[in-house]
């Protein structure tokens, strides 16, 4: 713990009153969101809180409308993809990640091939894709150059994971990982998620799963109905506290969380509570609520 | 365990790398029979078909089907449905159809055949003219179902009624524009001299032994998993053979009256396929393009999310495809040495098609080599060979290579349940 507040390091990502609509759909009406390198954010949230939306636009699929985005301390505006490749921001979507007709080897490396001239550098790509997997632990696929389709679904999400740290990401954003996910496997990509936060990188992890989340997250940040009702810190607070987050968007205040503020475009909701997510104490508190107004 | 560690990995060996076990012969003949079982078969009907058909021919028809002049005569007429078959295994690949290559061959054809006679042009731009033709057709196509988002099997449907109306206006109805250039009607109609014959003959199969010990070497240096040496050899070996056979019964005097004309060697066209074959092949599997294709037949979005210009992807596919056809259209044009208003119609398109499916490629996408095409070619060329031999009516032969098609695809969408149910996609 340290007292300065400028040693500091800025969090890997931070998200300050994001904002985004679909025509007159107002779906994220001042997000915020702190995530730091080391540790595990969750994002949780009902259905249509507006948790694939900011995931997809801190991934670059959407931009937002209004709002900060800061990249370890920088300002940033990331309107494609490739910005969010280049910053270091890896996303491991829930489906849709994986070509079942290709092998491990050739998911990894999809859209980012190694090559040696024109070809394809096959024995460069298997050894590293293989390291990868040894660096992670991951002793529970058979061959690298197995189908993908012959996979579990506990290892389909290890190679989409492991995919996500091939090329020295900062930033690992898992959309439900374990959504589809037996007892056993569950527990496994949740293992390898928190490796991945003790490797230094910053994970943000969307989950429905309480018990999830309270396993591996270091904080919590709470979306209700397109805003952010609060980060915690997860030791800072209980199940039954954040159940409530979610279903009606305030709670009792929990302890280290900052005065409630009145959302300014959200007069019906009674106290959106607004929790400082800062794992120093005398970090400012970064999750203001409703920056900007419609 | 019989490798040893990769020298470049500072981390502790994994057990996926650096040490894995090398398998026997046996294990990997063992393995390959559980592939097949779990619904990959590859190539392997279509392959047994062929053996089988041919078995049957030639018990039937010794004195004729297995003559040198009619296996020449094979290559000769597969050629054709070979070419336009290669370039469909791209778009099939994308889960996509192109209904117009057919048309689109005779409407090359027909460019080639009015440059050459009509405008009296040297073969060399009568043959780009019907090149760049074939590609301006499939960035069209490309164009129409990457970006503008019409189905495929629609617009190349389209296509094929408009570049049927092509070919009429440039020939005319019941016309006919006979080609004598000699360097286009020696593509189907000549061949290589036999001692150069064997030279490329060996020349290929040592080039193909070299690079597949080569690849084989490198990868037990590297620790990665290598088939055993015994299949590699296996394939080498049965590869020459087969090359040999091939070169050595063609290099044969199959003239019917030798003394007047002598017919002898590998015919032009052969060679040029196994070119296009090969350079087919390694774009295909040897460069991020081609993986890129597998990629968005297996999963589009998965593969948009990568990062990867699908539309690009699927443009140039369709353009791969209707320059094949452009080829075959000239292929065609020398081997008749003419061209008609029905250039690349009736059952050029369906006999190309089912080559591509015949052969193991998936019409559902991400699933097919260049080596099914050349397969399921030879397929439909013993087919229409051997009945025409038996002297059975063109309607017979349709029948059946329609039930071969049916086959085919009944194989494809079965092995493919099976495939999902085994978990081998």
């Amino acid at each position: 713990m340290t007292q300065a507040p400028d040693l500091a390091p800025p969090p890997t990502l931070e998200v300050r009153g994001g904002r985004k609509n679909f025509g007159a759909v107002h779906a994220l009406r001042g997000v915020d969101l702190v995530a730091r390198a080391g540790e595990v954010t969750a994002l949780v949230g009902d259905n249509g809180a507006g948790k694939s939306t900011m995931i997809k636009c801190v991934a670059g699929i959407y931009a937002f409308d209004a709002g900060e985005v800061l990249f370890e301390g920088e300002q940033t505006h990331i309107s494609a993809p490739a910005d969010a490749n280049a910053l270091g921001i890896e996303v491991v979507y829930q489906d849709l990640a994986l070509c079942d007709n290709l092998d491990i080897v050739h998911n990894m490396f999809l859209g980012r091939e190694l090559k040696n001239g024109f070809r394809l550098d096959e024995s460069a790509m298997e050894t590293r894709a293989a390291e990868v997997l040894a660096s992670l632990s991951v002793r529970t696929v058979r061959s690298i150059r197995q189908h993908v389709a012959s996979l579990s679904g506990g290892q389909r999400q290890t190679v989409a994971i492991a995919r996500a740290v091939l090329w020295n990401s900062k930033l690992v954003i898992l959309d439900e990982p374990t959504a589809a996910l037996g007892v056993a496997q569950t527990e496994q990509v949740l293992q390898l998620v928190r490796r991945l936060a003790d490797a230094g990188l910053a994970v943000v992890l969307v989950s429905h799963n309480m018990n999830d989340v309270f396993e591996v997250a270091d904080s919590i940040n709470v979306l209700y109905l397109g805003q952010t009702a609060a980060q915690v810190r997860t030791k800072d607070t209980s199940r039954m506290e954040v159940i409530e987050l979610i279903t009606s968007g305030s709670a009792g205040m929990p302890p280290g969380t900052v005065a409630p503020k009145m959302s300014p475009d959200a007069p019906e909701r009674s106290a959106t509570s607004v929790a400082s997510a800062t794992a120093t104490t005398s970090d400012a508190p970064t999750t203001t609520n409703g920056s900007t107004s419609a | 365990m019989s490798t040893s560690t990769v020298p470049s990995a500072p981390t502790a060996p994994s057990l996926l790398a650096g040490s894995v076990e090398q398998p026997t012969f046996g294990e990997a003949v063992s393995s390959y029979v559980s592939r097949v079982r779990g619904g990959d078969m590859g190539s392997l009907p279509a392959i047994l078909a062929l053996a089988v058909l041919t078995l049957a021919f030639v018990i039937m028809k010794p004195e004729t089907f297995a003559s040198a002049l009619n296996i020449a005569n094979l290559f000769q007429q597969g050629a054709v449905v070979v070419t336009i078959a290669m370039g469909l295994v791209f778009v099939l690949l994308l889960g996509e159809i192109d209904l117009s290559a057919g048309f689109t061959s005779g409407a090359c054809g027909a460019v080639l055949a009015t440059c050459l006679v009509v405008y009296d042009w040297p073969w060399y731009l009568a043959l780009a003219a019907a090149l760049v033709t074939g590609l301006v057709v499939g960035t069209i196509l490309g164009t129409l179902v990457a970006r503008v988002g019409i189905p495929s099997f629609i617009i190349t449907l389209a296509m094929f009624l408009a570049l049927q109306g092509v070919v009429l206006l440039i020939i005319g109805a019941g016309g006919n524009i006979s080609i004598t250039d000699p360097v286009i009607i020696a593509l189907q109609n000549r061949n290589v001299p036999p001692l150069l014959g064997w030279a490329l003959a060996i020349i290929a199969v040592l080039a193909y032994a070299g690079t597949s010990l080569r690849t084989w070497q490198l990868r037990r240096k590297r620790g990665l998993l290598a088939a055993p040496l015994g299949m590699v050899v296996l394939k080498i070996v049965a590869l020459g053979a087969v090359v040999l056979a091939m070169v050595a019964v063609l290099n044969q005097e199959r003239s019917l009256n030798p003394l007047r004309t002598s017919i002898i060697g590998v015919p032009i066209v052969v060679p040029l396929i196994v070119t296009l074959a090969l350079i087919l092949g390694f774009v295909l599997t040897r460069t991020a393009f081609g993986r890129h294709i597998y990629a968005v037949g297996g999963n589009t979005e998965a593969t948009r999310r990568a990062g990867i210009n699908v539309k690009g992807v699927q443009t140039a596919c369709f353009m791969i495809c209707s320059s094949m056809a452009a080829i075959a259209g000239v292929l065609a044009a020398s081997r008749a040495t003419s061209v008609d208003p029905n250039a690349g119609g009736s059952n050029v398109l369906l006999y190309a098609v089912g080559a591509a499916v015949i052969g193991g490629t998936s019409l559902f996408g991400g699933k097919g080599r260049i080596i099914d095409a050349l397969i399921g070619g030879a397929v439909i060329a013993v087919i229409d060979n051997g009945m025409a031999l038996l002297g059975y009516s063109s309607g017979i032969k349709y029948v059946v290579t329609g039930a071969v098609l049916a086959a085919a695809a009944a194989v494809d969408a079965v092995s493919r349940r099976r495939a999902r149910a085994t978990g081998r996609g």
